[in-house]
């Protein structure tokens, strides 16, 4: 076992004038579930579709298996994706939807009924194999489109957002199922989302992109707690973004002189910083502290409160600086119980120093 | 309230008003079918099935027919075929001038009857091809493929976009997913294709008349029996013709507005 598998090297795709994918390096390893995020247009999906076949790198070279998959035509490879449409057809039934794998492998039509009747009983349909697809329900579409891709057994399974169209409440169990199957099968998963909230709760490992370049990849608490840069930070969300330039530093920590007033951020082991550098950091806004007395020490700013956010047993806090800087604390909701937010000009939010991680540029 | 129900009887009157202009004449002339008087006068004679005797016992009247439907028959499938693949290109491709190579796949029925006609005949003249069963073929495919490319694209315009990749993803070929994939989706099109142009085939008389020479199509043939006299035969031959294109062009409507019913409920 020497190469991952699936390799991007230097993989670069250009549709006209416009460049999808910049310079990717990314490694997929055997049983891993992978995660690429992003806004709409940072290339995730053109991604997917390059290991699918369905696009062609401009540059660089896919290797799936330790094979190079650059020119190998899309039905050659075993690569099934689970479409964001489902594209399931519609003038074939469930368990014919999920025969046509098998059947374009030249199985015999017994092997085939069985494995396909198979699929869709492990996955709960069993009672819905002879119906058409448009009489199944979201999320028993869901199903069929899964048994679909899995049942010629591959070693890599693609997924294009499969759970958007689905209700909240539906996300939530597929999640669930997805993560077990993941684990049952031992394949790899590549699970193309915009969404953070099913990113982080399936995935081993997450890779965030971002016009076309891979800002971070990591365990979904490590981009949480350690995003890299701005990008990651602001996409992650929740997260309070301070820019400024350093006054001073001493003994690794750094004062950092902003609009909203002067930080301390400890410097990170590797960054290189002298006075007057800009510096940007980040403080998760679960990690800020509210008050309605001034508290002593560093990193505190008065504010006033915007607006709230009430889900369940946290609130989040919309705030502003005097200087209009915005601010976003998570709190618990009985931490809340001392203050009076109605009639309180002034809150002041404070960390520690600790708190403050610094992002790249 | 008042001016609306004014409204709904106004459009009630035309509505009716105008399928009485289409379908009276059709309805006469199949009345007068039955009728045993050799002039269409009221009031009525006896009932009678002499005229369909006379077309039926007529050599003449089954030559017509039996051009008509292997010309009707061989329109279908080649125009259904090029407006399949046309539709086809369309829907896939995207490459420069495409907007005129619609225009132009689009173009013959636009051109007047007459003037495609005279050039067919031209044409086929210069060539020596005229007068054949099959330059009539030629003639009807050129003028019915743009009605069934219209019809097969509107139902490609209606397939999700990822089903052709999906079925390529599953292993199919392109040509396989043509067959598998493409094919079976479009089928209700097709054979109402297939019905349309037909129809259109058998009912045509001027391009017809132009290039068949001595292979007369059956519209050519009722021509020839009203030139010169009037003859109930023509009542007969007239209610059998439009019973065949009706027939062909219900069966084609069925099949647009079933599946338009089922995507709608999908």
């Amino acid at each position: 076992m020497s190469e991952p598998l699936v390799v991007f090297e230097n993989v670069v795709k250009r549709f006209g004038d416009f460049t999808a994918v910049q310079e990717m390096n990314l490694d997929i390893h055997e049983g891993e579930f992978l995660a690429l995020m992003g806004p709409s247009g940072c290339g995730k999906t053109t991604t997917l579709r390059m290991l699918a076949g369905l696009e062609q790198p401009s540059e660089g070279e896919i290797r799936l298996a330790g094979q190079v998959m650059n020119d190998v035509k899309p039905h050659e490879r075993d690569t099934p994706l689970v479409w964001q449409s489902l594209a399931l057809f519609p003038f074939l039934n469930a368990r014919e939807n999920v025969e046509f794998g098998l059947k374009m492998r030249g199985a015999d039509a017994a092997m085939r009924k069985s494995k396909a009747l198979n699929w869709l009983d492990r996955l709960g349909l069993a009672d819905f194999a002879e119906r058409p697809v448009d009489q199944l329900s979201g999320g028993q579409r869901q199903r069929v489109a899964l048994a679909r891709a899995l049942v010629t057994e591959p070693q890599i399974l693609l997924l294009d957002e499969p759970l958007s169209a689905l209700d909240a409440h539906l996300v939530i169990r597929m999640q669930g199922e997805l993560t077990r199957l993941q684990r049952e099968l031992g394949i790899t998963f590549v699970y193309v989302t915009h969404s953070q909230s099913e990113a982080f709760a399936m995935a081993d490992r997450v890779v965030i992109m971002g016009d076309g370049v891979i800002a971070q990849t990591g365990a979904a608490r490590e981009i949480y707690r350690n995003p890299a840069n701005r990008f990651v930070a602001e996409f992650v969300g929740r997260n309070n973004i301070l820019a400024g330039n350093i006054s001073s530093i001493a003994r690794g920590v750094a004062a950092v002189e902003t609009p909203a007033g002067e930080f301390k951020v400890h410097l990170p082991p590797m960054r290189q910083a002298a006075d007057g550098d800009a510096l940007s950091f980040a403080i998760s806004a679960d990690l800020v502290h509210l008050a309605d007395k001034e508290p002593t020490g560093d990193n505190v700013v008065p504010c006033t409160l915007i607006s709230e956010e009430f889900v369940g047993s946290v609130i989040t806090l919309f705030l502003e600086s005097a200087d209009g800087t915005e601010f976003k604390a998570q709190v618990q909701e009985r931490e809340l119980a001392n203050i009076d937010l109605k009639d309180t000009k002034t809150l002041y939010l404070s960390w520690p120093t600790s708190s403050a991680h610094v992002l790249e540029d | 309230m008042g001016s609306d129900r004014t409204i709904k009887w106004f459009l009630r009157g035309y509505v009716l008003v105008l399928f009485g202009f289409i379908f009276l004449p059709i309805f006469a002339s199949l009345v007068f079918s039955f009728n045993s008087q050799r002039f269409p006068t009221v009031p009525l004679g006896s009932f009678t099935w002499h005229w369909y005797e006379t077309i039926w016992n007529d050599p003449d009247v089954w030559d017509a027919v039996r051009t008509s439907i292997i010309v009707s028959a061989c329109t279908s499938v080649l125009a259904t075929f090029i407006g399949f693949c046309t539709a086809y290109t369309d829907y896939r491709y995207s490459f420069r001038f495409k907007a005129g190579f619609l225009a132009l796949a689009l173009l013959p029925p636009t051109i007047p009857l007459i003037i495609m006609a005279l050039a067919m005949l031209a044409w086929f003249a210069k060539i020596g091809a005229s007068g054949q069963v099959w330059s009539i073929i030629i003639a009807h495919t050129v003028l019915t493929a743009p009605f069934a490319m219209a019809v097969i694209r509107l139902r490609l315009n209606q397939m999700d976009a990822n089903l052709e990749s999906a079925a390529w993803n599953l292993g199919a070929s392109e040509w396989t997913a043509m067959r598998e994939v493409i094919v079976p989706f479009v089928k209700p099109s097709i054979i109402s294709a297939m019905c349309l142009t037909a129809a259109v085939s058998f009912d045509e008389f001027a391009v017809a008349w132009f290039v068949s020479g001595l292979n007369k199509t059956v519209p050519v043939i009722i021509l020839e029996i009203v030139t010169g006299n009037i003859d109930p035969q023509v009542n007969a031959i007239g209610t059998f013709v439009f019973i065949t294109s009706m027939t062909l062009v219900i069966i084609a409507q069925v099949l647009i507005m079933t599946r338009e019913k089922k995507d709608a409920s999908a």
